[in-house]
This record gives C-alpha cells, sequence and structure tokens, in this order.
C-alpha cells in the first residue's frame, strides 16, 4: 500500500480533548476531595466557618459531591473514554470541534456550580441540585459526547466494538435518560426552579435516578475505564471476554431496578420497596462477575503488583468495587436498612465505593494515561505513585473503618427501647458519641487528599517535561 | 403513584430499545469468535509511542 492510497486516511488520533479533560480532571479531584475534608473538619468542628453563608455545611456538601462525582469522576470518564474508543475503533474523534465543545462546556457547568452552590441556588435533589440553566447545560452537553462517541464508533476501522465501549455507551445513553428525566422542572425564575414531581412520586423518581448514577456514571462507566486500562498496563487479556459481555447486559438491566433501596420504610408502597431489594440482591452476581474479570485477569501476572504501583491502584480498585457491590446488596436487605437507614454507615458504604473503587481506578488509568498524552511511556515519578497508593489506601480504610464503627453505634443507640418502650437515648446522645468517629474521618479524608496532592505534583512534573506531540494510528489489518 | 404511568411504559420502551441493540449487536457479528478480541487488546494501538520512548 503506497502513502497516496491512504491520502484520505487521518494519520494521528485527536487527543487535545483527552489531555484536556485528564488534567482538568486532577484539578477537579484536588478541588472536590478539598470541599470534602472542609464539610468533614465542619461536622467535626460545628462552628468553624460561623457566619460565613457561602461556607456553610448545607451548600459546601453538594458542592463536595457534585464536584466529586461530576468534575473529577466526570473529567475522568471523557478522557479516557475519548482516550479508549478511539485506540479500540483506531480512528481519530468524530467531529472534534464538538469534542472540544464538550471539554468547554462541561467545566463551564462545574464552574457554574462552583458559583451557584454557596449562594445557595439549588433544587434539593441529591446528585441533581444544580438549577434549571445549569440542568440544560448539562443537556446540550451530553447530547454532543453522545454524537461524538457514538459518532466515533460509527467510523471505526476495527468492525468488533470492544467492551469497553459498551460499558462506555451504556454509562452514556443512561445519563441522557436520567438527567432528562429527573431534572424536569418549572422554571420561576432565573435561578429558581420547582420539580415536574412531588412527595413520593418525585422520591422515587429521585432515588430511579440517584442509584443509577451510581449505577451507569459511577459503575459503568467505570467498568468501561477498567477493561481497556487493566489489560493495558498488565499486558493481559481480560481474563474472560465472553464474561465481560454477560455481566455487561446483567448489569445493564438490573441496575436500573435498585433505586427503591434508598426509600425502604418511607411512603413509597411496599411492593417498589420489595423490587427495590430484590434486583439490588440480584446486582451482586453481575458486579461480582466485573470485579472477577479485572483481577483474574492478572493470573499469571500476579508478580507484577509487587513492583507496579499503577497496577495497585487498579487492582485495589476493583477489590473495593467487590466490597461495596456486596455490602450494597446487604445494606438494601430491609431488616438491615432499617439499622443501616440515616446513619453514617451509608456515608461509609459511599466512601468504600467512592474512594475506593472510582478513585482508585481513576487514578491508575490516569497515571497510564497522562504521560502517554505527553510523549511519554510513565509518570515522572513512580515512586510518588507507589507513596500516593499507600497515603490513599491508608486513608480509606480510617475512613470507612470510622464510619462503619459510627453507624453501626448510631443505628443501636436509636432503636435501644427501655422495658416500658421509651427511647433509652437522646438524638443528640449519639450525635455526641459519634464525635470521635468524626475526627478520624477526617484524618481519613487528609491523608486521601494528601495523595492526591501528590498526584498533582506528579502530573505537573510529567507535563512539564513531556511535549504533547499527536500520536499516530498504526496501519491496521481488517478485523 | 400516578408517577408510574410514566416510569413503567418508558421502562418498557427502554427494554424493547435495550433488546433491539442487543440483536443488532448479535446479527451483526459481535459476538462471535471472542476470545481474539480481548487477546486484541494487548496489540499497540499508538504507533508513535512505540517507535520512541521517553524524550
Amino acid at each position: 500500500m503506497t502513502a497516496n492510497a491512504h491520502a484520505a486516511v487521518p494519520v494521528n488520533y485527536t487527543d487535545e480533548t483527552v489531555r484536556g479533560f485528564a488534567l482538568a480532571a486532577v484539578l477537579w479531584g484536588v478541588v472536590g476531595m478539598l470541599v470534602g475534608v472542609v464539610i468533614a473538619a465542619q461536622l467535626t468542628f460545628p462552628d468553624l466557618t460561623y457566619g460565613i453563608s457561602w461556607l456553610s455545611y448545607g451548600r459546601l456538601r453538594p458542592l463536595h459531591t457534585n464536584a466529586v462525582i461530576f468534575a473529577f469522576g466526570g473529567c475522568a470518564l471523557f478522557a479516557t473514554s475519548y482516550h479508549v474508543v478511539q485506540r479500540t475503533c483506531q480512528v481519530p474523534l468524530f467531529l472534534p470541534w464538538l469534542a472540544k465543545f464538550t471539554l468547554v462546556g462541561w467545566n463551564l457547568v462545574i464552574v457554574l456550580a462552583a458559583i451557584t452552590l454557596p449562594l445557595g441556588i439549588t433544587q434539593g435533589k441529591e446528585y441533581a441540585e444544580l438549577e434549571w440553566p445549569i440542568d440544560l447545560l448539562i443537556a446540550v452537553v451530553w447530547v454532543a459526547y453522545a454524537i461524538v462517541f457514538f459518532g466515533t464508533i460509527g467510523m471505526r476501522r476495527v468492525r468488533h466494538i470492544y467492551v469497553a465501549n459498551w460499558f462506555f455507551g451504556a454509562f452514556i445513553i443512561a445519563v441522557a435518560l436520567l438527567h432528562i428525566v429527573n431534572s424536569a422542572a418549572m422554571p420561576v425564575s432565573l435561578w429558581k426552579s420547582y420539580s415536574a414531581y412531588a412527595g413520593v412520586q418525585d422520591a422515587m423518581v429521585q432515588w430511579w435516578y440517584g442509584h443509577n448514577a451510581v449505577g451507569f456514571f459511577l459503575t459503568a462507566g467505570f467498568l468501561g475505564m477498567m477493561y481497556y486500562y487493566i489489560p493495558k498496563q498488565a499486558e493481559r487479556p481480560v481474563y474472560s471476554y465472553r464474561l465481560s459481555i454477560v455481566h455487561f447486559w446483567a448489569l445493564i438491566f438490573t441496575y436500573m431496578w435498585a433505586g427503591p433501596h434508598h426509600l425502604h420504610y418511607t411512603a413509597l408502597p411496599d411492593w417498589a420497596q420489595s423490587i427495590g431489594m430484590l434486583f439490588s440482591l440480584v446486582l451482586l452476581a453481575p458486579s461480582w462477575g466485573g470485579m472477577i474479570n479485572g483481577v483474574m485477569t492478572l493470573s499469571g501476572a500476579w508478580h507484577k503488583l509487587r513492583d507496579d504501583p499503577i497496577l495497585k491502584f487498579l487492582i485495589v480498585a476493583l477489590s473495593f468495587y467487590g466490597m461495596s457491590t456486596f455490602e450494597g446488596p446487604m445494606m438494601s436487605i430491609k431488616t438491615v436498612n432499617a439499622l443501616s437507614h440515616y446513619t453514617d454507615w451509608t456515608v461509609g458504604h459511599v466512601h468504600s465505593g467512592a474512594l475506593g473503587w472510582v478513585g482508585f481506578i481513576s487514578m491508575g488509568s490516569l497515571y497510564y494515561l497522562i504521560p502517554r498524552m505527553f510523549g511519554q511511556t510513565k509518570m515522572f515519578s513512580t515512586r510518588a505513585i507507589e507513596l500516593h497508593f499507600w497515603i490513599a489506601t491508608l486513608g480509606i480504610v480510617l475512613y470507612i473503618a470510622a464510619m462503619w464503627i459510627a453507624g453501626v453505634m448510631q443505628g443501636l443507640m436509636w432503636r435501644a427501647l427501655n422495658a416500658d418502650g421509651t427511647l433509652v437515648y437522646t438524638f443528640v446522645e449519639g450525635v455526641k458519641a459519634t464525635w470521635p468517629f468524626y475526627l478520624v474521618r477526617l484524618i481519613g479524608g487528609l491523608l486521601y487528599l494528601a495523595g492526591m496532592l501528590v498526584m498533582a505534583w506528579n502530573v505537573v512534573m510529567t507535563v512539564r517535561n513531556g511535549r504533547a506531540v499527536p500520536s499516530a494510528i498504526p496501519r491496521l489489518a481488517a478485523a | 403513584m400516578d408517577i408510574l404511568y410514566l416510569l413503567i411504559p418508558m421502562t418498557a420502551v427502554l427494554v424493547l430499545g435495550i433488546i433491539g441493540v442487543f440483536a443488532w449487536a448479535l446479527d451483526r457479528g459481535q459476538f462471535d469468535d471472542l476470545e481474539q478480541h480481548g487477546a486484541r487488546i494487548l496489540e499497540p494501538d499508538d504507533a508513535s509511542l512505540d517507535r520512541h520512548q521517553a524524550p
């Protein structure tokens, strides 16, 4: 084949947006975790920001959740999905200018969130607090994202669609559906709207959204990440490609039904609660299918874990994923939930998934991706990656252990009854008993943030020592 | 529980859509010869990086 025969075929991948999103992910990771440390400090020392309305806990908490999920997690997903879809399809991005629009648009959403949430502008729906103008922007950016991603798959030069792209694709479609339905609202002024739903119906839609945000944004999307970066870093194929396909379909089907487990023993009808409980239990199987598949990819290569901290991040991420997807179904059982609901056990569960699974898989993937976006194959300092791993792991363990103990204690104290049926403890006694665990959790969070700062340093050094050279698409045989 | 009038039909449409996508994939051979697709991830997908090492 002469060069002329391929004159119309693009030579390079389009990685400018990948670079942009990858660096943004690291920045927003630091910001989001810093806000997390602030609110953890406020729960430990409640008068910390007394009187400063835009630093009050009620306003900062959604800033934290939005920053870590949508800014940190979101940018990591954009970066890796754009990176993976190009390389597994052997084509540059479809409509690169539209991809650039998503980079600008998504970061604009984040900045608007950072301004409006501390001002108290909120729809009051968890993980969907942003008011209607920002919701519209999110919808526009998301449609653009879908066009770029699926357009790239449509232009692919590899016939088979690699499994990671199925996970990314499901994540994109599901999030579009969830966002549009849950954010439906009637605006009454520029920064105020009322939800299209009310009462227990709003609760049902909200938690259909909320749990599928976990299932599709925080799980399916990051499983897509996992299925590319673990094989690449371990230099091993996925343990069972067949299993990856089977558990994909089982996962996306089952997740849609799990939402009611957030509403046990509320006004939600009993049959809806039972469905939520049942499907949450069933979900254990496809989730563990993913975990086993990823971990067993190291079969024959376990020794690599000793010296490769990136692999440590990726594999330990899956361990936490396995833990969380066992804990979650257990907490979905109504009798267990009767103890755990509204306690800090829920917070512990969330953070084992968020810090352990989402955080670690993102960090491992970014440590693989970022040097390659700057003409290198390794980060500036491998020792710093190792340091980050251990600091962060210690942070997670302190965090979740503190929250487990606090949560179970709270649940037991709240339900303790005297022989005559009166409560043994007042609520505030439970709060007082929780205090030492809030302190330990703050320390855990500080460690996790410290690890993220180590990563930020390492990334800056890597970028400074590298060059953003375009990556060439290899010639390929048809597949 | 009026919200069910929205949620159940929407879910049904979604499930039909998902089945449709699955059928399309099956028809187009996406599930044929799976082992080679798992292995292919190990081939270099970045030509420039495999020619050059770190500067």
